[in-house]
């Protein structure tokens, strides 16, 4: 499956004008896009941010009574 | 437990790629967070084992990776028992996600297998290199490369096919001379 080639895509990749001879210069534009596309979807979540509950999470979990930690000086 | 307050912010740092990879592993928000949640749990009970001036984000998504793997096994042979309302759920929540415009991609991800949709994500969004990956999921860094170029396969196969307009030839010559 990894290597097939649908007919489809090559039709388009012909009618497109930007196959250069290589057969899979129109593969390489859509994986192009698609890591575009993931890495947007990826960064969409990472430039939320840290959500509260993990800050308070972690803040809660330094507070955590430890005798020697309790009072620095 | 006493955290070293830079370790803290080393790992509150790492929080928010964890989550987009927790999303991306889980297709759902809500997941997600909790995944996120288990894996700080998880990491800071053991954070002894972490060696310092290693790979803090390497270490911290290898939790959430094994995390997500037990749980999914556990869940799905919960799911079976009980009229498959778990995976309608997971179904539907895709579109619940944030933008429209990811839909296709989501739905294409999903259909991936396990081993595949994590080792793209990992090399081809979270920006760890093949051999971190590798660590990550602990196999051979040729078994990542392999996952990833099958994940990149399938998935073109599945977006062309599915004739969403960014992928036809035109839209993709525009982009790419745009980029230029």
């Amino acid at each position: 499956m990894n290597d097939r080639k649908t007919p489809k895509s090559q039709a388009k990749a012909a009618e497109s004008g930007k196959n250069d001879g290589s057969p899979s210069s129109l593969d390489r534009s859509i994986q192009a896009k698609l890591g575009d596309q993931l890495r947007q979807m990826y960064n969409d979540v990472v430039s939320e941010g840290v959500p509260d509950r993990f800050a308070d999470l972690l803040a809660q979990l330094e507070k955590t009574p430890d005798p020697k930690e309790d009072k620095p000086l | 437990m006493a955290l070293d307050p830079a370790l803290r912010d080393d790992i509150l740092r790492t929080v928010p790629s964890l989550r987009a990879f927790a999303v991306s592993l889980s297709g759902n928000v809500d997941r997600a967070d909790d995944l996120v949640q288990e894996t700080l749990l998880r990491a800071l009970a053991n954070i002894d084992s972490f060696r310092p001036g290693t790979n803090l984000s390497a270490w911290l998504f290898t939790i959430l990776r094994n995390q997500f793997r037990s749980e999914y096994r556990k869940r799905r042979r919960e799911v079976e028992d009980a009229d498959g309302k778990y995976a309608e759920r997971l179904k539907v929540q895709p579109e619940q996600l944030g933008k429209i415009e990811f839909n296709e991609l989501r739905a294409a991800l999903a259909q991936l297998p396990d081993d595949q949709r994590e080792a793209l994500v990992l090399v081809g969004a979270s920006g760890f290199s093949y051999e971190e990956a590798a660590e990550i999921c602990g196999c051979a860094v040729g078994t990542i490369k392999s996952r990833v170029n099958r994940a990149r396969n399938r998935l073109a196969d599945l977006m062309s096919m599915s004739g969403t307009e960014d992928f036809v030839p035109d839209s993709v010559t525009r982009g790419l001379l745009a980029e230029r």
